[in-house]
C-alpha cells in the first residue's frame, strides 16, 4: 500500500532549462528546490478502509477479547471475598451504641464486635481492608489540603506548614504535624480478628500491618524529619491534628519502627481514594506454613474499636476479607466487560460482511463518475 | 468575535496619528484636515505658501507598527482575538485561592507561546511592509529647488514642487504637466499600472506653461492652481490655473498621475498637484481590510458556542455543586470544613461554577489558533515551494503573501478576472489571413507537431527576426507576385497609424498604438512591404526592396462607430487610391456588388478565424477619380472646418467616399493568450467554478478573449449584452435577459418532459410573456430619450426560485456605464439573479473600483467565496475586496502583487492553486479542526463526569502537568502534521477529477453538522474514558492487595488511555502516513510516557516535594496487567464504532475521493500505468487542430484594432507628433494552441444537453448583409423586445425597408434560438453595437429575433404537427428554406 513517490524526471528536465535560461549563471534561477518534501511527494503509506482491512480486524478484535474475557471472569470467579458493614446504623447492628454515642470527647474508646460466617475457607494469603462510603477523599479541597514537604520530613515545613492545610494549618498556637484535613480525618478504627473453632474458643488471627503501603510512599514520600532517630525530639514544638487522640509518633505503640510520618496505616490513608466509596487495605493475613487455608470456613468474631464517626454525614463503614488473583481482587466487570465487547466486534465483523456484499457499489462500477 | 476583529481598523486613526506625527510633522495634521478640504490650492515653486494647507507629503506608509509601538500596539491588537482575552480573565482567575483549582502556569504557558508565535509573524509581516514601502519612498526624484534641479527621495517630495521625469521613469505622484521636450508640450505615458490600458496615452500641458520648456523660466514660474480635492477618479480632473493675471482650464489631459510611466518622451516636467496618499493611484487603492476565511468565521461561532457550552457545564455543576454541600458537605464538614469566605452553599456553588470555568476551559483550545496558524504557514510554504507553479521564463515562483487564507482555496466559487496581462500576454501576432478567396496561415500538415517557422531574412534583410508564420505558400505567393498579395500587403504597410523609428539602417522599431496594429505592419514588413517613415503628408515604404514614397492625401481616422479606417494615398504614378480596414460587418457592406462571391469565400473564412478566436479585420481597396478626390477633399475640408456637429459631418463625408470598395481579403490576429487560459478555465468550470473577466477593455475585445479563451463558446444557448445608457434601459435588458433564460429553460425542460407538445406549448408560453414586456421595453428605452409618460413598472420581485434552476448554457455580457447602473442598490438583486443564472458573465470598460464592487456585490448577496486575479494597479481594488486576490506577477508592475494574497506568473498556475493547494488545504484544515475539537472535548469532558464523583468540587481527573502538556505536547504534533502534510489524493489526480473541488465549495468536510458529529464522538469518549476505569479500578486490586482505586492511579489510568485512544483516532484519520508522521505520532506516544515517568520520578519529588505529589505513581500504576486491560478496553470501546461507522460509510456511500484513492490502490496492485491520465495532455502537449471542428459555429467575431483610440490620425496629418524618441515592441511570442479544450468541454456537456451541430447551416447569410442591415437604435438587446419602433436616433434607413432582410436573417437566427440557440446568440454578439447610443447596423439582427417571433411560432408548430422528430430538425429545416 505504499503510494508510489512520483517521477520527478521531468522537473529536473525543467531545472537545467531554468538555470540555463537564467543567462550562465548570471541570475540565480528562483527555482524552488525539487526534494521530495518541498513538492509535497514524499513517499507515504495511504491505508484505506477496505473490506479487506477493516473486517478481518474486527474478527481480531473479537477473537482476542472473547478468551481474555473468558479467563477474567473465571479468574475473578474464583477469588474469595467477604464483606461486612459495621458501621451500626440498624438497631439491632451491634455497633449502633457505637455509633450513636459518639463524641470526640470521649475518652474511653467504644468497643463493639461482629460475628460473621465464613462460608468457604479463604485459601493462600488473605487481605484485610476497611471500606467506607459516601467518603469524599476525592474532594478538592480535601485533596490539596496536605503538605508534601512536611511529610517528607522537611523541618520547615514541620514547623510552618503549607498553606493548603488550612483550617487544619495550627492549633492553640502550634504548627500542626501532619497538617491538613487528609491527615486530621485519619481512619482510627482499630480491627481485631478471632476464630471461633469448633469448640468455641475464639483464636486471634495475625494480622501483618506491615507492607501494606506502596513501595515509594514508604521509603520515598514520606520521611520522618531528622531520620528515625528520636520521633519525640524530632515533632517537638508540633501539635498533633485537632481529631487525632494520640501524637504522630505515638501511632503504632507496638513497633517504633511503624511511627511519625511513615506508619503505614498513616501513609495508605494519605494516599487519597479516587471514589467516594473506596476501601483501604488495612492489614494481611499471613498464608499459613501448612495446607491448612489461611482462614478456614467457619465462625469468626470481628472486633472494633469504634472511634471513627462516618453516621453524621450518611457514611458507612466496611471490612472486608478477599484473596488475590494474577489480576488482582475480585473484579467480575472486566471479564464481562471483555467478553461483551468480543462478541460485539465479532458480530459487527459479520453484519458488515453481510452488508459490504449485499450492497458493496463499488465493485460493480470500477469507474470513477466525473 | 467577528465584530471584535474589525476593531483595529476603526481604532487606528487613533493609534495612527501620533504614530504618524512622530515620523512626519505634516501627516499628523493632514488626518483633521483631510475631512475639511473642499478645494486644493497650489502655488508653484513656493513651498512656504503651501506649507500652510499641509497637504499630505509623498511619503507612503502601509505598515502597521514601528519599533516603539509594536509591543503596545500588537498586544492590544491580540488582546481583541476574544479567545485571548479569556485565556487572560482565566488567568487572573486562577489566582483567587477559593476559585484555583489548577496552577497558574496551566494557563500561562500556551498563552505565553500563543501570544508570541503570533507577535513575531506579525512583526515579520511589518516588517516586509517596511521594507516595501522605503522602497518606493526612497526612489529618485528630480526636483527643481531655487532654479536647480536636485535629486530628492520620492518621500521628500512636497505639493507644489516642479519634478523632472525622464523617459521609462515612474511618475512620482500626480503632477500637472508644465513642459515637455516633445512639440507642443506633448508626452506619452504608459498607465498599466493604474488602469491595466497597455497603450500608450498623449498628455499635454497648457500652451503658456509648455512654451515655458527648460528649467531656468519654470524655476520662475509661480501660478497657482485652484483644483478638486484628492478623489479617486482616474479619469477626471478639474482646476484652474492661475498665472499672470490669467485662468487657464486644466483637465484631465493635463495630468500625469501617479503610477504612470513616461515613454517615448526624453524628459518632462511637472508640478506636484497631489502627493502620497491623496493621489489618484492610493485614493484608488481601497482600504486594506483584514481578511478572515469562511473557517475562520465558523471557527469563531463555534467557539462561542463552546463557550457557551461551558457556561452551561458550569452552571450544571455549580447547581450540582449547591445540591450536594446543601446535603451532603455541611454535613461532612468534621472531616472537611468549608473554606473561611464560604458560609453557604450557594456561595460555594458560586466559586464552584468559576473553578470549573478554569478546568473546563480547554475545550476552548488555546492553542487552536495558533496551531491553524501554522498549519496555514505550511501550506503557505507548499506553495512557494510548488515547482509547478515556477515560471523559468520569468524566474518567479508562486508566493503566498498571506498566510491566512489558504483553506479559503479550496472553497472558491466565483473568480473575477481581468483580461490584459492576465488571460492574455497582450501580445498580438499575425495569424492567418485570406487574400482573394485563399486562405493562408492554416498549418499545412496537422500531424506535424512543430511546422517549420518561415525564415525572412534570405528574402527580406528588413524584416523582424520575432515575427512567426508558418505558411510558406503565401510567402510563395508573394514572391511570385501575386498582385492581390502584393496589394493586400501594401494596404497593410499603407493604411495605419503606426510611427516608426529607425535608429540605424534597417533597424526599424514601430511604435504603434495598438498591438494589433503593430504586428499588421510587422507582417507586411516581414512579407517585403516595409513601412519606413512618414511624414504630415507621405508614407515612405521599401516594397519588395525597392523604396516607395506614397503621398499622403487623408486619414479617415477610426473611431468606435465607424469601427474602420482608410487612408487616401497617391502613389508614385499618381493615382489615387483608397485603402480600408475595418470590422467585417461593417466593411462587407460598403463593397462593390460585384465582389459577391469573393465576399462569400472571404466570409466563410472570417467565420472560421473567429471560431478559432482570432480577432478579424476585412481590407478593401477602392479607386479614386481625380475628380472624385476633388470634390470629396472639398466637402472634407467643409466638413473640418465646421464648427457644430463636426464629428458628425466628418463621419458622412467618410461614409461617403468609402463605399463601392473592392476586397482584398481578411486578416486574423490572434491576441496571444497566456499559456494554458483555456485550459485552465475548463477545468476550473468543471470544478463548477464561474468565472467572470473583468476588464478596461471595450465590449468585442472582451467578447473576443471570452471565446478565444473558451469562457464563452458556440454552444451557449445565449449571449446576453447589456449596454444600456439609462436605468430603465439597463433594467429592461436585464429582465429581458432572465425572461428569456427561464424561458428558453422551461421549454428545454419542456422539450425534456413532455416531448412535443410541451415544447410547443412552452414556446408559446414564453411568447405571450415576452409580448408584455416588450410594450414596457419600447416605452422604458423611450424613456432614454424624452421623458417618460407612465413610472417605470415596480421591478418584478426576483424570481430566485426560479432563477436557481435556469439549465442550459447563458453568457452575460455588461458594459461599464450600464454596471453602473446595475450595480445601484435597487437594481442589485435583479442583477446578481440575471448574472449568477449564467455560466460566464463578462464586464467590459469597467473601472477599478466597479471591478471592486462586483466583487462586493456577490459577496454580499451570494454568501460565496470570491476570487480576484488580475496584474495591474486597476485590479488592486477588485483584489483587495474579494475573499482571494491573487495578483499575475507580469510586466505590468508590481503593484498588484502587493496588493494580492498569493502571486504568481501565469494564470495557468490558478487551477494548481485552487485544485491542487487550496483542495488541500481546505481537506487539511477541516481534517485538522474535526480533529482538534474532538480530542479537546474527550480530554475536558472527563472532568464533567468526575463533577459527579467528588462532589462537585472541580477537582481535575489527570495530573496538573498532564493538563499543562496535554494540549502542546502530547497531542500537539501528530495533528498538526496530518494538518499540514496530509493528501486524500494525489495532485494528479485532482487535476484529473475537478470535481473533487466541490466539497469545499458546499462547505462539506467542515460544518456545524460535522462539528456536532466530532463533539458526539469527544463526549462519546470522554465517557468511555471515565466510566471504564470507574468501573474496573473501584473494585480491583493490584497483586500486591492494595486497592487500585487510588486517585492517582486512576489518573495515570485515565491519561494513558485518553492519550492512547487520541493517538489512534488521529492514526485513523491520517490518510498519508509520511515519515514525519510516523515520527510524529509515534514520537507524541513516547515522549508521553517519558514525560510521565519523569515528572513522577523520585529525583524530581526530592528537589520539589510539593510540586510533583505524583512520584511513584507511573511506575506502579502501569506495571499492573489490570491497568493495561483497561486501557485496551477503553480503547476498543472508543475505536470500534468509528471503525465501523467509517467502513460503512466509504463501503456504502463512498466520496468521490474515495473512489479515487480506491482506484489508485486497485491501481497500484495491479501494477498497471495509468491509463487515463489527463496529467499529460494538461502540460498542453497540445494537437492543434482537434475539436476545432466542434467550435466552428456560425459566429463571427471581428475586431479591429481594440486598444485602438480616436485622434491619432489627426495628429500624425498635424504633423505634431513626428519627433519620436526609443520604443520597444513586444515580442512575438510561438504560438501555441488550445483547441482540445473543446472536447473537454464537450464531455461536459454531454451530460446536461447535447448541443445542435447544425452549425454548418447557421453561417450568416449574405443576402441579408448585402441588402444593407439598417441600424437599429436599440444597440444592445439581443434579444430585440422593439421590433418596429426605432427608438432613439435614426440613422436614415427606413425601417420598412429591412423588413424582407429581418424576415430572412431572423428566421434564420430564431431557428437557431430554440435548436441552435448558441449560433444565434454568438451571432448577435459579433453584430451587436459597441456602446454607442447611435445604432449601428448589428443592432438589426438582434431586434429582428422579435419581429418574427410570429413567424417562428408558426413554423415551429407546423413542423410539429408535421412530425418532424424534434427541435434539431426544425432548425434544419428552416435554414433550409432560408
Amino acid at each position: 500500500m505504499m503510494a508510489s513517490s512520483y517521477n520527478a524526471k521531468e522537473e529536473d528536465g525543467h531545472h537545467s532549462g531554468a538555470s540555463s535560461h537564467g543567462g550562465a549563471g548570471a541570475v540565480k534561477s528562483k527555482k524552488p528546490d525539487n526534494t521530495a518534501f518541498k513538492q509535497q511527494r514524499l513517499p507515504a503509506w495511504q491505508p484505506i478502509l477496505t473490506a479487506g482491512t477493516v473486517l478481518p480486524a474486527f474478527f481480531v478484535i473479537g477473537l482476542i477479547f472473547i478468551p481474555i474475557g473468558i479467563g477474567l471472569f473465571v479468574s475473578s470467579n474464583n477469588i474469595k471475598e467477604f464483606e461486612i458493614d459495621y458501621t451500626g446504623v440498624g438497631e439491632s447492628s451491634p455497633c449502633h451504641s457505637c455509633a450513636k454515642n459518639f463524641s470526640w470527647n470521649s475518652t474511653t474508646p467504644c468497643l463493639c464486635s461482629v460475628d460473621f460466617t465464613l462460608e468457604q475457607p479463604f485459601e493462600s494469603n488473605v487481605f484485610m481492608y476497611y471500606g467506607l462510603s459516601n467518603f469524599y477523599q476525592n474532594h478538592r479541597r480535601y485533596v490539596k489540603s496536605r503538605d508534601d514537604s512536611q511529610l517528607n520530613g522537611d523541618r520547615s515545613a514541620l514547623t510552618s506548614p503549607s498553606k493548603e492545610c488550612e483550617p487544619y494549618r495550627t492549633s492553640e498556637g502550634l504548627p500542626i504535624a501532619p497538617c491538613g484535613a487528609i491527615a486530621n480525618s485519619l481512619f482510627n478504627d482499630t480491627l481485631e480478628l478471632y476464630h471461633i473453632d469448633a469448640n468455641g474458643t475464639s483464636n486471634s488471627i495475625p494480622l501483618v500491618k506491615k507492607g501494606i503501603a506502596w513501595w515509594t510512599d514508604k521509603h520515598v514520600k514520606f520521611r520522618n524529619p531528622g531520620g528515625n532517630g528520636n520521633l519525640t525530639v524530632a515533632f517537638q514544638g508540633t501539635n498533633k491534628p485537632v481529631n487525632w487522640r494520640r501524637p504522630v509518633y505515638e501511632l503504632d505503640p507496638s513497633d517504633s519502627e511503624n511511627n511519625g510520618f511513615i506508619n503505614e496505616d498513616f501513609i495508605v490513608w494519605m494516599r487519597t481514594a479516587a471514589l467516594p466509596t473506596f476501601r483501604k487495605l488495612y492489614r494481611i493475613i499471613q498464608k499459613k506454613p501448612s495446607s491448612t487455608p489461611t482462614l478456614p470456613s467457619g465462625k469468626y468474631v470481628l472486633n472494633i474499636t469504634y472511634n471513627y464517626p462516618v453516621l453524621s454525614f450518611d457514611g458507612r463503614k466496611r471490612m472486608i476479607l478477599s484473596t488475590i488473583s494474577w489480576m488482582g481482587g475480585k473484579n467480575p466487570f472486566l471479564g464481562i466487560a471483555y467478553i461483551t465487547v468480543g462478541s460485539i466486534c465479532f458480530f459487527l465483523g459479520v453484519v458488515l460482511l453481510i452488508i459490504h456484499h449485499k450492497y458493496d457499489t463499488r465493485n460493480n462500477s470500477a469507474d470513477i463518475p466525473n | 468575535m467577528t465584530v471584535l476583529k474589525d476593531l483595529p481598523e476603526k481604532w487606528f486613526p487613533v493609534v495612527l496619528p501620533l504614530q504618524r506625527r512622530k515620523q512626519k510633522g505634516l501627516n499628523g495634521a493632514k488626518s483633521q484636515k483631510k475631512r475639511t478640504e473642499e478645494e486644493r490650492r497650489v502655488r508653484a515653486n513656493d513651498r512656504e505658501y503651501n506649507e500652510k494647507f499641509q497637504y499630505a507629503s509623498n511619503c507612503i506608509m502601509t505598515s502597521k507598527y514601528n519599533i516603539v509601538t509594536f509591543l503596545p500596539v500588537n498586544l492590544f491588537e491580540q488582546f481583541q482575538e476574544v479567545a485571548n482575552t479569556y485565556f487572560l480573565f482565566l488567568l487572573i482567575l486562577q489566582l483567587i485561592p477559593q476559585i484555583s483549582s489548577l496552577s497558574w502556569f496551566t494557563t500561562i504557558v500556551p498563552l505565553a507561546l500563543v501570544l508570541s508565535i503570533t507577535a513575531v509573524k506579525d512583526a515579520t509581516d511589518d516588517y516586509f511592509r517596511h521594507k516595501s514601502d522605503n522602497q518606493v519612498n526612497n526612489r529618485q526624484s528630480q526636483v527643481l529647488i531655487r532654479g536647480s534641479l536636485q535629486n530628492e527621495k520620492w518621500m521628500n517630495v512636497r505639493v507644489g514642487d516642479i519634478i523632472k521625469l525622464e523617459n521609462n521613469q515612474f511618475v512620482a505622484a500626480d503632477l500637472l504637466l508644465l513642459s515637455s521636450s516633445e512639440p507642443h508640450g506633448l508626452c506619452y505615458i504608459e498607465t498599466a499600472e493604474l488602469d491595466g490600458e497597455t497603450n500608450m496615452k498623449v498628455r499635454q500641458s497648457v500652451s503658456v506653461t509648455s512654451e515655458l520648456g527648460d528649467q531656468n523660466n519654470l524655476a520662475s514660474f509661480d501660478g497657482e492652481v485652484v483644483c478638486e480635492p484628492p478623489n479617486n477618479k482616474l479619469d477626471r480632473f478639474c482646476g484652474t490655473l492661475y498665472w499672470r493675471d490669467k485662468k487657464y482650464n486644466l483637465t484631465n489631459q493635463n495630468m500625469l498621475l501617479r503610477g504612470c510611466v513616461l515613454r517615448n518622451t526624453e524628459a518632462c516636467y511637472g508640478l506636484v498637484i497631489f502627493a502620497g496618499p491623496d493621489t489618484k493611484l492610493m485614493q484608488n487603492s481601497g482600504r486594506t481590510k483584514f481578511k478572515r476565511t469562511s473557517i475562520d468565521r465558523l471557527m469563531n461561532t463555534l467557539v462561542l458556542w463552546i463557550f457557551g457550552f461551558l457556561v452551561c457545564m458550569g452552571v450544571i455543576l455549580a447547581v450540582g455543586n449547591a445540591v450536594w454541600e446543601r446535603e451532603v458537605g455541611s454535613l461532612f464538614q468534621s472531616y472537611l470544613p468549608w473554606d473561611p469566605p464560604v458560609d453557604n452553599f450557594l456561595f460555594s456553588a458560586f466559586l464552584s461554577f468559576w473553578s470549573y470555568v478554569i478546568i473546563l476551559n480547554t475545550v476552548v483550545p488555546i492553542s487552536l489558533y495558533v496551531s491553524v496558524e501554522v498549519i496555514r504557514l505550511g501550506h503557505s510554504y507548499f506553495i512557494n515551494w510548488d515547482q509547478q507553479m515556477f515560471c523559468s521564463q520569468c524566474n518567479t515562483a508562486a508566493e503566498a503573501r498571506t498566510t491566512t487564507l489558504n483553506e479559503e482555496l479550496g472553497q472558491v466559487e466565483y473568480i473575477f478576472s481581468d483580461k490584459t496581462g492576465t488571460l492574455t500576454q497582450n501580445i498580438m501576432s499575425f495569424n492567418k489571413c485570406s487574400i482573394n478567396g485563399q486562405t493562408y496561415g492554416e498549418a499545412t500538415d496537422p500531424l506535424a507537431p512543430q511546422p517549420t517557422r518561415l525564415d525572412f531574412t534570405p528574402f527580406n534583410p528588413l524584416a523582424d527576426q520575432d515575427f512567426c508564420f508558418y505558411d510558406d505558400t503565401l510567402l510563395e505567393s508573394v514572391k511570385v507576385g501575386d498582385s492581390h498579395t502584393h496589394e493586400f500587403f501594401r494596404l497593410l504597410s499603407l493604411c495605419h497609424t503606426v510611427m516608426s523609428e529607425e535608429k540605424s539602417e534597417g533597424e526599424l522599431v514601430y511604435k504603434a498604438q495598438s498591438p494589433d496594429e503593430g504586428a499588421l505592419v510587422t507582417a507586411a514588413r516581414n512579407f517585403g512591404f516595409v513601412f519606413r517613415s512618414r511624414t504630415p503628408g507621405t508614407i515612405t515604404t521599401t516594397e519588395m526592396g525597392r523604396p516607395v514614397t506614397y503621398i499622403l492625401l487623408a486619414i479617415l481616422d477610426f473611431n468606435n462607430i465607424r469601427k474602420r479606417m482608410s487612408v487616401i494615398v497617391r502613389n508614385p504614378e499618381g493615382r489615387i487610391r483608397l485603402y480600408c480596414k475595418g470590422a467585417d460587418t461593417v466593411l462587407l457592406e460598403r463593397l462593390h456588388p460585384c465582389n459577391q462571391e469573393l465576399m462569400n469565400i472571404t466570409s466563410d473564412h472570417l467565420n472560421e478565424y473567429a471560431a478559432d478566436g482570432l480577432r478579424t479585420l476585412a481590407l478593401a481597396y477602392r479607386d479614386v477619380s481625380e475628380d472624385e478626390w476633388e470634390t470629396w477633399s472639398e466637402s472634407h475640408r467643409c466638413a473640418d472646418k465646421a464648427t457644430n456637429c463636426r464629428d458628425d459631418r466628418l463621419a458622412a463625408a467618410y461614409e461617403e467616399i468609402e463605399q463601392d470598395m473592392m476586397l482584398l481579403g481578411a486578416t486574423a490576429i490572434e491576441d496571444k493568450l497566456q499559456e494554458g487560459v483555456p485550459e485552465t478555465i475548463a477545468v476550473l468550470s468543471l470544478a463548477n467554478i464561474k468565472i467572470w473577466v473583468l476588464t478596461g477593455d471595450k465590449q468585442e475585445t472582451a467578447v473576443n478573449i471570452g471565446y478565444s479563451c473558451k469562457m464563452l463558446t458556440d454552444d451557449m444557448t445565449e449571449v446576453f449584452i447589456i449596454s444600456g445608457h439609462t436605468v430603465q434601459s439597463v433594467r429592461q435588458e436585464l429582465r429581458r435577459a432572465r425572461d428569456r433564460m427561464i424561458e428558453l429553460s422551461r421549454s428545454r425542460d419542456g422539450e425534456k418532459e413532455e416531448g412535443m407538445e410541451g415544447w410547443a406549448e412552452a414556446g408559446f408560453m414564453g411568447n405571450g410573456f415576452r409580448e408584455g414586456q416588450d410594450g414596457d421595453s419600447a416605452a422604458a428605452a423611450a424613456g432614454g430619450g424624452k421623458q417618460l409618460q407612465c413610472p417605470p413598472p415596480p421591478p418584478p420581485p426576483p424570481s430566485n426560485n426560479l432563477m436557481d434552476n435556469i439549465s442550459g448554457e447563458f453568457a452575460l455580457v455588461i458594459n461599464g456605464h450600464s454596471l453602473a447602473h446595475a450595480l445601484e442598490a435597487d437594481m442589485e438583486t435583479e442583477f446578481v439573479s440575471t448574472a449568477c443564472a449564467c455560466k460566464a458573465v463578462i464586464c467590459c470598460r469597467v473601472t477599478p473600483l466597479q471591478k471592486a464592487q462586483v466583487v462586493e456585490l456577490i459577496k454580499k448577496h451570494k454568501k460565496a467565496v470570491t476570487l480576484a486575479i488580475g496584474d495591474g494597479a486597476n485590479d488592486v481594488s477588485m483584489i483587495k475586496s474579494a475573499h482571494i486576490g491573487v495578483g499575475i506577477s507580469g510586466q505590468e508592475g508590481i503593484q498588484a502583487v502587493l496588493a494580492s494574497d498569493y502571486s504568481f506568473a501565469q494564470f495557468r498556475f490558478l487551477q494548481r492553486l485552487l485544485l491542487v493547494h487550496g483542495r488541500w488545504s481546505y481537506l487539511r484544515m477541516c481534517r485538522f479542526l474535526c480533529y482538534f475539537f474532538y480530542k479537546n472535548f474527550a480530554f475536558t469532558m472527563v472532568h464533567f463526569w468526575f463533577g459527579f464523583f467528588c462532589g462537585f468540587s472541580a477537582q481535575t481527573v489527570y495530573d496538573q502537568y498532564f493538563i499543562t502538556l496535554y494540549n502542546i505536547v502530547y497531542t500537539s504534533l501528530p495533528v498538526l502534521a496530518m494538518g499540514i502534510f496530509d493528501q486524500d489524493v494525489p495532485d494528479k489526480r485532482s487535476l484529473e477529477y475537478p470535481k473533487l473541488y466541490e466539497p469545499g465549495q458546499l462547505n462539506l468536510l467542515f460544518n456545524k453538522r460535522e462539528f456536532f458529529i466530532c463533539i458526539a464522538q469527544g463526549i462519546y469518549t470522554s465517557v468511555v474514558l471515565f466510566f471504564v476505569p470507574f468501573a474496573v479500578l473501584s473494585d480491583a486490586t493490584q497483586s500486591t492487595g492494595v486497592p487500585l482505586a487510588d486517585y492517582q492511579t486512576f489518573a495515570v489510568t485515565t491519561a494513558t488511555a485518553l492519550v492512547i485512544v487520541v493517538s489512534v483516532q488521529i492514526a485513523l484519520d491520517t490518510g498519508f502516513w509520511t515519515v514525519i508522521n510516523h515520527v510524529f505520532v509515534w514520537g507524541s506516544l513516547g515522549s508521553y510516557f517519558t514525560i510521565m515517568f519523569a515528572l513522577h520520578s523520585q529525583t524530581l519529588f526530592r528537589i520539589f516535594p510539593n510540586q510533583f505529589h505524583f512520584v511513584g505513581s507511573a511506575q506502579s500504576t502501569l506495571l499492573q496487567p489490570v491497568v493495561w486491560l483497561t486501557i485496551a478496553l477503553a480503547t476498543a470501546i472508543c475505536i470500534v464504532p468509528v471503525l465501523a461507522f467509517r467502513f460503512l460509510k466509504v463501503d456504502l456511500k463512498p466520496q468521490l475521493s474515495d473512489t479515487v484513492r480506491y482506484t489508485q490502490l486497485v491501481r497500484q496492485k495491479k501494477r498497471k500505468p495509468i491509463g487515463r491520465s489527463v496529467g499529460g495532455a494538461w502540460r498542453g502537449a497540445s494537437s492543434v487542430s482537434e475539436g476545432r471542428l466542434g467550435a466552428r459555429g456560425g459566429s463571427r467575431r471581428s475586431g479591429y484594432a481594440f486598444a485602438h483610440q480616436e485622434g491619432f490620425g489627426e495628429l500624425i496629418t498635424s504633423g505634431k507628433n513626428m519627433r519620436l524618441s526609443s520604443l520597444a515592441l513586444a515580442t512575438f511570442a510561438s504560438r501555441h494552441s488550445s483547441s482540445w479544450i473543446d472536447t473537454l468541454r464537450r464531455k461536459k456537456h454531454t451530460h446536461t444537453h447535447t448541443p445542435p451541430s447544425a452549425s454548418g447551416e447557421c453561417s450568416p447569410a449574405p443576402s441579408c448583409i448585402s441588402g444593407s442591415v439598417p441600424p437599429l437604435s436599440n444597440s444592445s438587446s439581443v434579444l430585440g423586445g422593439s421590433q418596429d419602433t426605432p427608438i432613439e436616433e435614426e440613422t436614415g434607413t427606413p425601417p420598412a425597408q429591412n423588413a424582407q432582410c429581418d424576415l430572412t436573417s431572423s428566421t434564420q437566427t430564431q431557428a437557431a434560438s430554440e435548436a441552435a440557440a448558441p449560433q444565434a446568440s454568438a451571432q448577435a454578439v459579433t453584430l451587436t453595437a459597441g456602446r454607442t447610443h447611435v445604432g449601428d447596423s448589428p443592432g438589426g439582427w438582434a431586434a429582428t429575433l422579435g419581429t418574427v417571433q410570429e413567424a417562428l411560432f408558426g413554423r415551429k408548430s407546423r413542423a410539429a404537427a408535421s412530425n418532424s422528430p424534434g427541435p434539431p430538425s426544425v432548425a434544419k429545416d428552416t435554414s433550409q428554406i432560408v
